[in-house]
């Protein structure tokens, strides 16, 4: 009796729950999501087609952008390729700084990310206790480098500045404190009976899928694949750390939950060796064409004033070649794709964003499920727009 | 494995196909014809493992001829392994579509659609995915202009 039809719902782009300006087409029979249609670009800035006017080192900024919740990691997987092209060895304290800095990011990512997943799925209280934790690094960040958010700290050849007394003091206090706050967002959520009513069995992606969509990042290690970039092609002297890759079995919502709080304890435990084997020497590449000439030589020299000048003019030249380089990002895989033509540009740069594989994904863990469990999806996928649209 | 075995594997089971094999920086790289690509793509995923398609990019080598360069970053989680498989295509060619073999392929295809104009022969939905749909041109191109253009202009909402 009757006649039958879906209701078509836009959610989005200005929705509180698509964590930015992500647009979702639902297709709806009732309350069941027939299909599932993500549109992006709402945040597009032609990153890629900007860094090819630009010099090597300027693009560093630009990276900064895309990811903002754990910028640094993104300067660490845009230098690392540029140093792979140049063929330079950073010196060993400048991978730790970089390995430390990368890890405070990842766990800046993650705490913005249970915080706002929480309060998407109703429990309000997780989102305080993040940013508590969360402003702690931020000041650490300051402390670093000068800035909360967008770090461009790093170089390519190494690092911008050495860690200073007090920042490493910081650290060390953080490394004492940050367990406790683990341990609070865990009594609050992991055996709460509404939060596991709300994400077990929630967006199920099997092994096969996982692999077959190109999840990557806790997204996959959710599904039960022990694939962390930061073990299969170790950069940055990873290495020379202990650390395990917590990996999930059902693929669901709240096994991601589970990787990624776990994830921030093995961060942790990351930081915590490199700070206290951290090894002396500079934080630049000695390299007169890469590393920028120091302030107080370029006061005395003209020469060294001259080729600051032209450093930061005119860039230096890459050799001519292809590479990709691939970091473990917050969200999952982030590589880097650079051609160059031996240039002091980029001749094409190409960014492997993690977001914008699993957004691809979405349709293929939503359909056939309630419109409720899109925004616990979401959530788990830990999506952040500047990346996806770059 | 090794890119020479690989280089092996492929002449013998695809003669004519390959066009080269290199080892650059440590990155293994084979260019192929792109009348075998699904052959050699499904190959390489049943065959050699490579489970996983990481990314499909695009290069534009204006003036070059081919003008296009399309890259398959590819990653096998059992040997711990990368390949990079790269197309060469003309102007206005059509690419096949690995969407069938690995669905991750859809996003990253219809966005070197979108930034190139290379145009994916079977794919499920090939529409501009960063861009909105009226605009003109595909902006990676190295002959697209990098100032002025239609930022003042108009544009058609669909």
């Amino acid at each position: 009796m009757g006649s039958y039809k879906t209701l078509v719902v836009n959610m989005g782009p200005q929705h509180p729950a698509t964590h930015g300006v992500l647009r979702l087409v639902l297709e709806l029979d009732g309350e069941v999501i027939v299909k599932c249609t993500p549109v992006i670009g709402h945040l597009h800035r032609g990153l890629e087609k900007l860094a090819e006017s630009m010099t090597y080192h300027k693009v560093i900024p630009l990276t900064d952008r895309m990811d903002y919740t754990a910028a640094s990691i993104n300067n660490l997987g845009y230098c690392l390729a540029v140093e792979k092209l140049l063929g330079i060895e950073v010196p060993k304290r400048a991978q730790y700084i970089r390995v430390i800095l990368a890890e405070l990011a990842r766990i800046m990512g993650h705490t913005l990310w249970l915080g706002t997943h929480s309060l998407d799925m109703g429990a309000m209280t997780p989102i305080f206790y993040c940013f508590r934790d969360r402003e702690k690094v931020m000041r650490i960040m300051e402390e670093v480098t000068g800035y909360r958010l967008t770090q461009t700290f790093m170089r390519i050849g190494g690092v911008a500045n050495d860690l200073t007394p007090k920042s490493i003091e910081m650290i060390r206090q953080f490394i004492k404190e940050f367990p406790d706050g683990i341990k609070e967002y865990e009594d609050l959520l992991t055996e709460n009976p509404i939060w596991k009513l709300r994400t077990k069995g929630i967006g199920i992606m099997t092994k096969e899928d996982a692999l077959a969509w190109g999840l990557t990042g806790p997204t996959l290690r959710g599904s039960g694949v022990r694939y962390d970039v930061r073990k299969a092609f170790p950069y940055s002297s990873y290495d020379d750390f202990d650390f395990i890759v917590p990996v999930g079995e059902n693929g669901d919502v709240y096994d991601r939950y589970l990787v990624r709080i776990e994830e921030m304890r093995q961060s942790l435990r990351i930081i915590s060796q490199a700070i206290e084997n951290l090894p002396e020497g500079p934080v630049m590449v000695d390299d007169p064409v890469v590393a920028l000439p120091p302030q107080d030589l370029v006061q005395e020299d003209p020469a060294a004033l001259m080729r600051r000048f032209k450093w930061a003019s005119e860039g230096f030249p890459v050799p001519e070649g292809e590479v990709y380089v691939s970091v473990e990002g917050s969200k999952g895989e982030l590589g880097y794709y650079i051609v160059s033509d031996g240039g002091p540009k980029p001749f094409r740069m190409k960014v492997r964003s993690p977001c914008f594989i699993h957004v691809g994904a979405l349709p293929k863990m939503v359909e056939g499920r309630m419109v409720a469990d899109v925004v616990a999806v979401i959530g788990s996928i830990d999506i952040v727009l500047g990346e996806i649209d770059r | 494995m090794d890119i020479r075995e690989i280089e092996g594997i492929i002449s013998e089971k695809f003669p004519g196909a390959l066009i080269r094999a290199e080892l650059i920086r440590g990155d293994s790289i084979i260019t192929i014809d792109k009348s075998f690509l699904l052959d050699i793509m499904e190959f390489l995923k049943e065959g050699l493992s490579f489970e996983m398609l990481i990314d499909v990019i695009g290069v534009d080598y204006y003036p070059r001829s081919p003008r296009f360069e399309v890259v398959y970053q590819l990653y096998s989680v059992s040997k711990n392994e990368r390949l990079r498989v790269k197309l060469r295509v003309e102007d206005g060619e059509e690419v096949d579509s690995v969407t069938s073999i690995w669905p991750s392929a859809n996003f990253p295809e219809r966005e070197v659609y979108d930034m190139f104009g290379i145009r994916f022969k079977g794919h499920p939905y090939l529409k501009r995915i960063l861009l909105w749909d009226g605009f003109e041109g595909h902006p990676l191109r190295k002959d697209f202009p990098t100032e002025g253009y239609d930022f003042d202009k108009p544009f058609k909402v669909q």
